[in-house]
């Protein structure tokens, strides 16, 4: 009886302590977070004016959601392309993070140093350099030059044209050869998902792909049954970053036109209604797209 | 021992034979695999390093080489002036300095809060833990640019419970000083904090438990144990999310440009270095067509080398604490 009581002390002081330690969180998470966000919510729905000591809000009803997506006249078609650049550039970083993170796992000579390259976008494609990146004539023009002096010898040029005048199912192959064109973009924005997918590479015990060897499985076959299950959780992880990590960025074309708006022109309802359209379709993405991985993805517990 | 002489005296090729053609298949794969390793990795490498080559032989050149059609990557006319020049345009070695403090001031404060927060998530057992922790995926998904306008108007017109009002009779202004910024990053609202907590978190969970439990028996605090015994094994993870917010920290532009933007910071400066320019050329050299594309373009690639630098230079030496650190945190979902 006493023995119960003290562990409940204990326990009652854990979590005692477990909220000290999170407070931190909690405290900002309500103050600078919740807070906002109800007032970007109830703002969207209101004309805003900034006067000298206050803001007025009146209630407009639906009036921002109309105008940001029936008047304004670049928002719903921006909206459109970033998100489908999103849907395809996600998939090919996923795609792109996951081999590169295979092929860094194996054992060669100067991995480091290749490591320590694949890496370095987590440094260059972070906030301001990103945005002179994107807008950097210059050195496309030197690209184009050198390709020009090439002879304008391209792979996937020839194959484009062959496949696009055969009329191939021409419409995802234009995709697709957007994102081999784009290869650089993906490969900057893959950083961190090559570290988490490296991550859980390195904790699959060499045992077990020893014990497959043995029973016959070749290479191919152990990625499918051995790799993948594994680090199927890790997935979702990247999937997820993924994606938040596009809604950020800040060459993000809806992005900017928000920024834009609310602090340019002051806006800040409307501002904040085209950004609560944004983040409600993202949301819903990520929300769909997870559910759907995660009936998938194969839990060792 | 007869046999093992004689395996050793015959040739390749015999072994090969013996073998029934097996040793020089797999012998031929090896080495097929790493000779297209090789090119993929050589091709991938010179991909992501070839924007900052191409920036530094641009960066040397002076501006008829810029023209020229025969020079491509090496300047035939090898200069510094427009490194002078950009240095002049961001103010550089007094930015550096600020950069330096802000980016290093923002790095402890949130790391310090983000690891007492992840240790709390990961080793207490308390109500609602779940909830919270759901809080704390929130902040990562929410873009920062949805609350962006309510949360500047929110440092407008700063006031605690009318508090402040009370007091001094009209609302605080905080817009345009460091102390909004502060504020958010020490309650983990500020850039990328989300990430932090929930790395800490793995970190911690993996720890093994009987080390806290012979802690408390050993009549240390919560407190303690976390200060004495978890956090001098936990170094890794709190250097990489220290590295990590420095550097996003160094080279953000959306906080700081809200926040921050009475400081010079590198990476404002960064972003009005073109107009700079073409002022400079306008007024004060008097040439009335402002600043070519391409020459603003290669002060802007000169810009741009100079505020990675620093960055660059911290990753060489650091290059470890980047990477290996997280890949021994064995996240998982």
């Amino acid at each position: 009886m006493a023995r119960k009581k003290k562990r409940q002390g204990l326990a009652k002081r854990k979590a005692i302590s477990g909220y000290i330690f999170i407070s931190p969180f909690i405290i900002g998470f309500l103050a600078f977070m919740v807070k906002p966000l109800l007032q970007s919510l109830y703002m969207s729905f209101c004309k805003v004016t900034v006067q000298l000591g206050g803001f007025v809000t009146d209630f407009t009803g639906i009036t921002n959601y109309n105008d940001a997506l029936f008047v304004d006249i670049s928002f719903n078609r921006q909206l459109v392309d970033e998100i489908t650049r999103m849907a395809y550039n996600s998939l090919a970083i996923i795609v792109f993070s996951f081999f590169v993170s295979l092929i860094l796992n194996q054992d060669f000579k100067g991995r480091g140093l290749v490591r320590a390259i694949f890496f370095l976008p987590v440094i260059l494609s972070s906030g301001v350099i990103i945005n002179i990146e994107t807008n950097n004539n210059l050195l496309s023009s030197i690209a184009d030059s050198i390709e020009g002096s090439l002879g304008g010898v391209s792979i996937t040029g020839y194959l484009e044209t062959i496949l696009v005048t055969t009329g191939v199912a021409s419409k995802p192959l234009q995709t697709l050869f957007n994102v081999v064109d784009g290869i650089y973009d993906v490969a900057l924005a893959s950083g961190i998902q090559i570290i988490i997918f490296l991550s859980g590479l390195q904790t699959i015990p060499k045992s077990s792909y020893e014990a497959a060897a043995i029973e016959g499985c070749t290479a191919w076959e152990s990625l499918w049954k051995i790799t993948f299950p594994t680090i199927s959780p890790l997935f979702l992880v990247c999937w997820v970053y993924t994606i938040v990590d596009f809604c950020m960025r800040s060459d993000n074309a809806v992005m900017t036109k928000i920024q834009q708006i609310s602090i340019a022109q002051l806006n800040f309802g409307l501002s904040s209604a085209m950004s609560w359209i944004y983040f409600v379709i993202v949301m819903a993405i990520i929300g769909i797209t997870s559910f759907i991985i995660s009936k998938w993805v194969y839990y060792d517990d | 021992m007869t046999e093992n002489s004689a395996l050793t005296k015959r040739t390749y090729w015999e072994r090969n034979r013996l073998s029934g053609g097996e040793l020089f298949q797999k012998d031929a794969v090896k080495v097929f695999v790493s000779v297209t390793r090789f090119i993929l990795l050589f091709g991938m490498c010179f991909m992501i390093l070839q924007p900052i080559l191409n920036k530094i032989s641009v960066s040397l050149m002076a501006e008829e080489d810029l023209y020229n059609p025969l020079v491509i990557a090496i300047p035939e006319h090898v200069t510094t002036a427009n490194y002078e020049l950009a240095a002049g345009f961001m103010n550089y070695w007094k930015t550096l300095f600020s950069t330096f403090i802000v980016a290093i001031t923002i790095a402890v404060v949130q790391v310090v809060v983000c690891t007492i927060v992840g240790y709390g998530f990961a080793r207490f057992d308390f109500p609602l833990k779940k909830f919270w922790f759901a809080c704390v995926l929130l902040v990562i998904i929410v873009p920062p640019q949805t609350i962006s306008s309510s949360l500047w108007l929110h440092f407008y017109f700063f006031d605690v419970f009318g508090i402040i009002k009370l007091i001094t009779g009209s609302p605080m202004n905080l817009s345009g000083s460091v102390v909004p910024y502060y504020l958010l990053s020490a309650g983990c609202m500020g850039l990328k904090c989300g990430l932090y907590i929930y790395l800490v978190r793995q970190f911690f969970r993996n720890m093994p438990k009987e080390l806290e439990e012979a802690a408390y028996v050993d009549g240390l605090g919560t407190f303690g144990t976390f200060t004495k015994i978890m956090l001098p094994d936990a170094k890794p993870i709190i250097i990489s999310c220290f590295l990590f917010a420095f550097v996003w920290q160094w080279t953000d532009s959306f906080y700081s440009g809200m926040f921050l933007g009475k400081l010079r910071l590198l990476s404002i400066q960064l972003s009005a270095i073109g107009e700079r320019l073409n002022s400079y050329i306008m007024y004060t050299l008097g040439e009335s067509t402002g600043a070519s594309i391409g020459y603003t373009q290669c002060i802007i690639s000169t810009g741009t080398l100079m505020v990675i630098a620093p960055i660059l230079i911290l990753y060489l030496f650091m290059q470890r604490g980047f990477t290996e650190s997280i890949a021994q945190t064995g996240i998982k979902a």
